[in-house]
């Protein structure tokens, strides 16, 4: 084959996709309703979500048993209620009142100072003082405990004015204000717009099996490369669109850092959409209805949302379920999101995501490309 | 009646004729409460820690030992400056860093050593209890080093053994924070929310798309008698699912059951009632499957994950965002099954939770009777 012949060609082929990409933003921009949902979802989402997705404690109800009674116990509970954590909502001497408190949710810590609080304080011997906390909200019964207790202990080291013979200074790094919304945002801008690439991607192809017109297209001279890149490149671009969207928003509403190489994340986000777009088209070429497609799309849709590190951390995963991580490419995208717009990491830093990301795209585009077959039946 | 019930019949045929289909609905919430039941952890279990020892002694090597002694604790690197730590950081190869000062075993000796510890606070919340970790490991490993004398005499003056007052904490309904515990009975309504909402939103859709709603407008059911008939099967389908998916928290995660068994049946159905109305409500506002999908999918799966209470607090949430969440069907249903599995309360607490469940389905099953086209387009 000469080099005309080859650019001939590959002048058809594109000639082709542009056709088939035309026909899809068509298809996409005629139902409104479909477009609305595009773009509504994820912009009201990353809005409300971003603020809800916090493990804060403010203004937590204590209940206060106070049985000693004296000058000491009642300046540990003003300590407390000066607090900005916490809130003195009932102070009553009878445990069984506070326990049906905590029962019913009206209090979420009881603080119990026990009667013989001043005089151990006195006699120079630990002082005990209970704190009983209401487990079932588990994220906030960790940090209630660690707050409280550092203000309890906090009392108890100003009575002594102890020294520590070791000065220890932490430091918190790339996020000094400890914003969680700096670590929360790019998750949810992720997955949002995964979901929308990897829902309408899905559907498409088991959309237009169940219409029929797959047959039609089949009976075309067009080849399985045409196809497929006709049906990714559409997606493609408006997911790439979504997702600058959505840091745009991340960045003036949020105010959200951008420390590292905006090109390096494009480029990563690029290959990203091809992993994440190249799912939902081999999930439509498995499935024969939509209602199936919708179904799987919402198997991976969960383990990209609770195996990713986008909430609860990778690391404390048994080994299994940090090996199956591997495999999920929003936990790749998501270290180099992070990484770039946090820590200001560049190429170097993270060379072993991208890797992985590379692998996933070269690997799904295969499969999807046999899996889909020009003949039915 | 009669017609309703062939009607009934006629779905619940559609239904067992799509063998695939069935399995997908019956197995896939199992498997992701099952599967998630084991790998989703929010407690820290493995915390990956530098240490910078520019002039290492008996005293660094000692607490170094110390930290690698914890279960918590993994040693990732030893350096010997700071500088060298900006890269682990970067690439997210350490999450922590102790750097002694070249003069800290001279320092410790004179009783004011110094050390400083550095975390990768990207996950604020994570980051503060990686601090809190790595602070308790070296008081603590001081505390025994100024008990044996080995600080030199200088320390012990300065320090007292044992803190002056003492918390004692104890946690209800939930004494050990176990992940499981909190985190399967969220999932289940989570599970049960999106795919309760999809199956009826898609069988509506469906039969638009494909022309046989015609049908059924035309013949002699009633527009309620439709949605009914549409409701039912998948509300006992939901039913199952509800069923193995709390056999498989009693049976594999050993959550606790400690309220009435019945009562939390009845409120399961009245909450998969109120998800399955969703569905159909969503089915009344759209035309085509992709469009129903896309909003109880992509409509559904973050808010309920993230404004729900399962993972994030809703008492940490800024205030004008906590009343968005009482729309959320699942975090009431929450509320209650925690309430009867862990707290062991009933209906005389969560009658109000109740109460909401109620209106929920009333209202959308109410506007989407009222909302159900009769007349096509």
């Amino acid at each position: 084959m000469t080099a005309a012949e080859r650019g001939l060609r590959l002048r058809r082929w594109l000639r082709t996709v542009g056709f088939l990409v035309r026909k899809e933003f068509l298809q996409v921009f005629r139902d409104r309703v479909m477009m609305f949902e595009m773009i509504a979802i994820p912009i009201i989402q990353l809005l409300v979500l971003s603020n809800a997705a916090t493990f804060e404690v403010h203004d937590s109800r204590v209940h206060v048993v106070d049985e000693a009674r004296t000058a000491e116990s009642r300046a540990l509970v003003r300590r407390i209620g000066a607090s900005r954590y916490f809130t003195v909502v009932s102070s009553d001497p009878s445990m069984a009142e506070a326990e049906r408190d905590l029962a019913t949710g009206r209090a979420a810590v009881i603080v119990r100072i026990p009667r013989r609080f001043t005089d151990r304080l006195a006699a120079g011997r630990p002082a005990p003082v209970q704190l009983v906390l209401d487990g079932v909200d588990g994220a906030t019964a960790g940090v209630v405990r660690s707050y409280l207790g550092a203000i309890v202990e906090g009392y108890g080291a100003a009575l002594e004015m102890r020294a520590t013979p070791l000065a220890v200074r932490s430091r918190g790094l790339f996020n000094p204000t400890l914003d969680y919304k700096n670590f929360i945002v790019p998750g949810i801008l992720v997955l949002l717009v995964t979901l929308i690439g990897t829902l309408i991607t899905s559907m498409n192809i088991a959309r237009e099996k169940e219409i029929g017109t797959l047959e039609q297209l089949n009976v075309t001279p067009l080849r399985k490369s045409e196809f497929v890149a006709g049906k990714l490149v559409p997606f493609w671009l408006i997911a790439l669109a979504e997702l600058t969207v959505g840091l745009v928003i991340a960045r003036l509403v949020f105010a959200l850092p951008m420390r590292g190489n905006l090109l390096l994340l494009f480029g990563a986000a690029g290959l990203y959409m091809v992993v994440a777009l190249g799912v939902g088209l081999w999930i439509s070429t498995v499935v024969q209805t939509q209602q199936q497609a919708m179904f799987l799309t919402f198997f991976v849709m969960m383990l990209y949302v609770f195996m990713s590190g986008f909430m609860t951390p990778v690391e404390s995963m048994p080994g299994w379920a940090q090996a199956l991580t591997e495999l999920n490419p929003v936990r790749h995208f998501l270290l180099i999101m992070r990484g770039i717009l946090l820590k200001g990491a560049g190429f170097a830093d993270l060379w072993r995501p991208l890797a992985a990301l590379g692998v996933m795209a070269v690997t799904v585009l295969t499969l999807a490309l046999r899996q889909y077959s020009k003949t039915t039946g | 009646m009669t017609a309703l019930r062939g009607f009934i019949v006629k779905e619940v045929r559609h239904i067992l004729r799509d063998r695939q289909t069935l399995w997908l609905i019956l197995l896939l919430p199992l498997v992701l409460v099952i599967l998630f039941g084991f790998a989703i952890r929010t407690d820290i279990r493995s915390i990956r820690v530098a240490f910078v020892d520019p002039s290492p002694s008996a005293a660094s090597l000692s607490l170094q030992n110390r930290f690698e002694g914890t279960p918590t604790f993994r040693a990732a690197a030893t350096v010997a400056s700071t500088r060298a730590l900006d890269p682990l950081f970067r690439s997210g190869a350490i999450d922590e860093a102790v750097v002694f000062p070249a003069d800290f075993a001279r320092g410790l000796g004179r009783g004011a050593g110094r050390l400083q510890i550095l975390t990768d606070a990207t996950d604020p919340n994570i980051g503060s209890t990686m601090t809190a970790y790595a602070e308790a490991v070296i008081q603590e490993w001081a505390a025994e080093r100024i008990g044996s004398g080995a600080a030199g005499p200088g320390a012990l003056v300065s320090v007292r053994t044992g803190p002056a007052v003492a918390p004692e904490t104890r946690l209800r309904f939930n004494p050990t924070l176990a992940s499981e515990d909190l985190f399967v009975p969220g999932l289940i309504a989570l599970v049960l929310t999106i795919v309760s909402a999809v199956m009826t939103s898609i069988t509506l859709t469906r039969e638009k798309e494909r022309g046989t709603m015609e049908t059924l407008l035309v013949s002699p059911l009633r527009p309620w008698q439709i949605l009914v008939g549409k409701v039912a099967p998948y509300l006992a389908l939901g039913f199952v699912n509800l069923v193995t998916a709390l056999a498989a928290a009693r049976l594999i995660f050993s959550v606790p059951l400690r309220g009435s068994v019945p009562l939390l049946l009845v409120e399961g159905l009245l909450f998969l009632l109120v998800c399955t109305g969703l569905g159909v409500f969503i089915s009344t506002r759209t035309d085509s499957q992709r469009a129903a999908m896309l909003a109880s999918l992509a409509g559904l799966l973050l808010p309920t994950t993230v404004l729900s209470g399962m993972i994030f607090p809703i008492s940490s949430m800024p205030a004008w965002l906590r009343p968005i969440t009482y729309v959320i069907p699942a975090r009431w249903f929450i509320t209650i099954a925690r309430g009867i599995l862990l707290k062991g309360v009933g209906l005389e607490v969560l009658w109000p939770d109740t109460v909401v469940l109620a209106l929920m389905a009333t209202l959308l099953l109410a506007a989407s009777t009222r909302l159900f086209k009769v007349r096509l387009t």
